[in-house]
C-alpha cells in the first residue's frame, strides 16, 4: 500500500477534528447537508466500531429510516451524537436556521428548523459545525432561536450542544456555564484571527493547542472507504473534495 | 373467511383511475389544505397540473420538509400559507421562490420542526385531537406557533411537554412507484407516505406504472401499500417525480435542479422555467 500524500485539505482536517469529539458514541446520526460531519461520523465508527445512520443514504451500512423512526430513536435516547448548523450560532449555542431580521417577513430567510428544535434537546452530543467562521455567523445573540442552546431547569433535556467546529477552530460547550471554551486552533490560523471573527465571548485557556493533523492512517481511510461511501448521499461534495463520482 | 375479490371490488369502486395528472388537479379546489412528502417521490406531475389549472390559496403542509415542488407551487402563486419544517434545495442551495415569498409576505408561514409534523400527522391518522412532543420549549419556533400548547405531563408533575394539534389535510398528493388495479399503491420504503395518506381526507396519486395482479398477494410488497380505502384517484404518469428521484426507476436530476435554482432567483427566470417545463402540457392538448 502506498502512503497517502500528505497535502492535507481543510475538509480532511475538519473530518478528523470532528471525529475526535465522537468517542463513546455507538450510534451517530447524520442529517441533510452534512458531508463533513457525515465523513467524521463514518471515520469515528470505522475506528471504534458503532453504527452511523445517514438520512437519505441507501448504502446498506448507513441506511436508516430517515423519517419517523430516527426521531423516535432520539426520543428514546438511542442516538448518541448528531450534527447541527446554523445561519447564526451565538455564544449560548442558540442556533438560528430561520433568518435575519424580524420574523416572519425576515430580511434574509433561510430554510427553517428541520429537526433541530427537537433533536437538539434529545441527542446528548450535538456537534455544531459551520464552514464560515465570521462575526455575521457567530453574533452575540441570534436573531431567531430555532433551537435554544440551554434550557430552563426542569425542562426535559438530556441532549444539547457538545462542541462547535469551524474552519478556524474547535470549541467545546460548557453546559454549567452556558458558554463555549476554545479547545484548539486549526493549522494556519491564529488566536487573534479567531477572536477577530467571533462576535460572542468565549473562554480561552492559557495554552491553546493546534488541532491535531490527520494521521496517515486516517487520511488513507478518508480518501478511500469514506470518500466512496459519502458519494452516495453527498455526490456534489464527494466530487469536489475527493474527485469521486457517485 | 374474507373473500379477497369482494374486497377488491369494493376498493375498485372507491378508487378512480384517471388519465392525466390534470384530471387529478381538477379535483383540488382553491383554498384546500394539501400535504406533500419530502423528496424523493415528490408529486411534480400533480403540482404542474395544479399550476396549469391556476389553483389558488392552497394551505400547503410539507411532511416534513420540501424542495423543488414546494418552491414551484409557491413561485406559481398557488400557495397562500405554507406549514413546513424547512424548504430548500438541499445540497444545491436555497429554494428561491420560497425565500422571496416569505420575505415579501406574499405567503404566510407556519414554521415547525420535522418530528412535530410527523407526530401531528400520526395523531391525524389515529383520529386523535393532538400529539405530545418533546423539545421545542424555549424556541422561537414554539413562540411563533400559538396553536402549539405547553401542558404539564399529567403523569409527572412539573414535567412540561408541548401538544400539537392533529393534522388532517383535505388532500395528500404524492408520486409512488406503482399501483395495482384495486386501488393499492406501493410506496417502497417511504412508510411515512402511508401515514400521510391515512391522515388525509383523500389522497391523489401518480405512479410510474400500473401493474397487473393484486399487490396484496405479494408478502414483501403488502406491508408497504397504501390501501385503496384512502385513495381517491390514481393516474399513471411516468417521470411524475422529475427532477426528483423515483427510486428503482430514475435518480435525482441534479443538473436540472441546479439550473432551476439559478434561473428561479428572478421572477422572470422562474416564469421562463414554468413555460419551458410546466406549462407545455396544456399547449400539447
Amino acid at each position: 500500500m502506498s502512503a497517502a500524500p500528505k497535502d492535507v485539505k481543510l475538509e480532511e482536517r475538519l473530518i478528523t477534528c470532528i471525529a475526535s469529539y465522537l468517542n463513546d458514541c455507538p450510534h451517530i446520526a447524520v442529517g441533510v447537508i452534512s458531508p463533513i460531519p457525515g465523513s467524521a461520523a463514518m471515520l469515528a465508527a470505522e475506528k471504534q466500531g458503532g453504527k452511523v445512520s445517514i438520512i437519505g443514504s441507501n448504502h446498506p451500512k448507513y441506511r436508516c429510516d430517515g423519517g419517523v423512526e430516527l426521531f423516535d430513536q432520539a426520543g428514546q435516547g438511542r442516538i448518541n451524537a448528531f450534527f447541527l448548523s446554523g445561519g447564526q450560532i451565538d455564544g449560548q449555542a442558540n442556533i438560528n436556521l430561520h433568518g435575519v431580521g424580524g420574523y416572519p417577513e425576515m430580511k434574509v430567510r433561510w430554510s427553517g428548523a428541520f429537526g433541530s428544535a427537537y433533536l437538539y434537546f434529545l441527542v446528548p452530543k450535538v456537534i455544531l459545525f459551520r464552514l464560515e467562521h465570521s462575526r455575521r455567523v457567530f453574533p452575540e445573540k441570534v436573531d431567531f432561536v430555532s433551537s435554544p442552546g440551554v434550557s430552563e431547569p426542569g425542562t426535559h433535556r438530556p441532549g444539547g450542544p457538545y462542541a462547535l467546529v469551524t474552519n478556524l477552530c474547535a470549541f467545546s460547550f460548557d453546559k454549567a456555564k452556558g458558554g463555549f471554551r476554545l479547545d484548539s486552533i486549526h493549522k494556519g490560523t491564529t488566536l487573534e484571527e479567531v477572536q477577530d471573527n467571533t462576535g460572542f465571548s468565549f473562554d480561552i485557556p492559557d495554552n491553546v493547542p493546534q488541532t491535531p493533523e490527520p494521521t496517515d492512517a486516517d487520511l488513507a481511510l478518508i480518501r478511500s472507504d469514506i470518500a466512496d461511501a459519502i458519494a452516495g448521499p453527498y455526490p456534489k461534495f464527494a466530487r469536489q473534495v475527493f474527485g469521486k463520482a457517485a | 373467511m374474507l373473500d379477497p375479490w369482494a374486497a377488491s371490488a369494493h376498493f375498485l369502486a372507491m378508487t378512480q383511475y384517471l388519465s392525466t395528472a390534470d384530471d387529478l388537479a381538477a379535483l383540488v379546489p382553491d383554498g384546500a389544505q394539501i400535504a406533500i412528502g419530502k423528496p424523493p417521490l415528490s408529486p411534480t406531475a400533480i403540482a404542474g397540473a395544479m399550476i396549469r389549472r391556476g389553483v389558488k390559496d392552497i394551505h400547503l403542509i410539507t411532511s416534513p420538509t420540501q424542495a423543488y415542488v414546494a418552491d414551484l407551487l409557491i413561485g406559481a402563486g398557488c400557495i397562500g400559507l405554507v406549514e413546513t419544517s424547512g424548504v430548500s434545495l438541499g445540497e444545491l442551495g436555497p429554494a428561491p421562490r420560497f425565500v422571496a415569498a416569505v420575505k415579501s409576505g406574499a405567503i404566510q408561514i407556519k414554521d415547525s420542526t420535522c418530528p412535530a409534523v410527523y407526530a401531528a400527522i400520526q395523531a391525524g391518522e389515529k383520529g386523535q385531537p393532538f400529539a405530545p412532543l418533546r423539545g421545542l420549549i424555549g424556541s422561537d419556533v414554539l413562540a411563533s406557533r400559538p396553536d402549539y400548547k405547553i401542558v404539564e405531563n399529567p403523569f409527572e408533575p412539573g414535567d412540561d411537554i408541548v401538544l400539537l394539534p392533529a393534522i388532517r389535510p383535505d388532500f395528500a398528493i404524492m408520486h409512488a412507484p406503482k399501483a395495482d388495479r384495486f386501488g393499492n399503491v406501493w410506496i417502497g420504503g417511504r412508510h411515512e407516505l402511508k401515514s400521510l395518506a391515512h391522515a388525509a381526507k383523500q389522497t391523489l396519486i401518480t405512479v410510474e406504472e400500473i401493474v397487473d395482479g393484486d399487490l396484496r398477494l405479494d408478502e414483501s410488497a403488502a406491508p408497504n401499500l397504501i390501501s385503496g380505502l384512502y385513495v381517491r384517484a390514481i393516474v399513471e404518469a411516468k417521470q411524475g417525480a422529475w427532477p426528483d428521484a423515483a427510486p428503482g426507476y430514475y435518480g435525482f436530476d441534479e443538473d436540472a435542479v441546479i439550473a432551476y435554482g439559478a434561473q428561479a432567483r428572478t421572477e422572470a427566470g422562474f416564469n421562463a422555467w414554468l413555460s419551458d417545463h410546466v406549462l407545455p402540457a396544456v399547449a400539447a392538448e
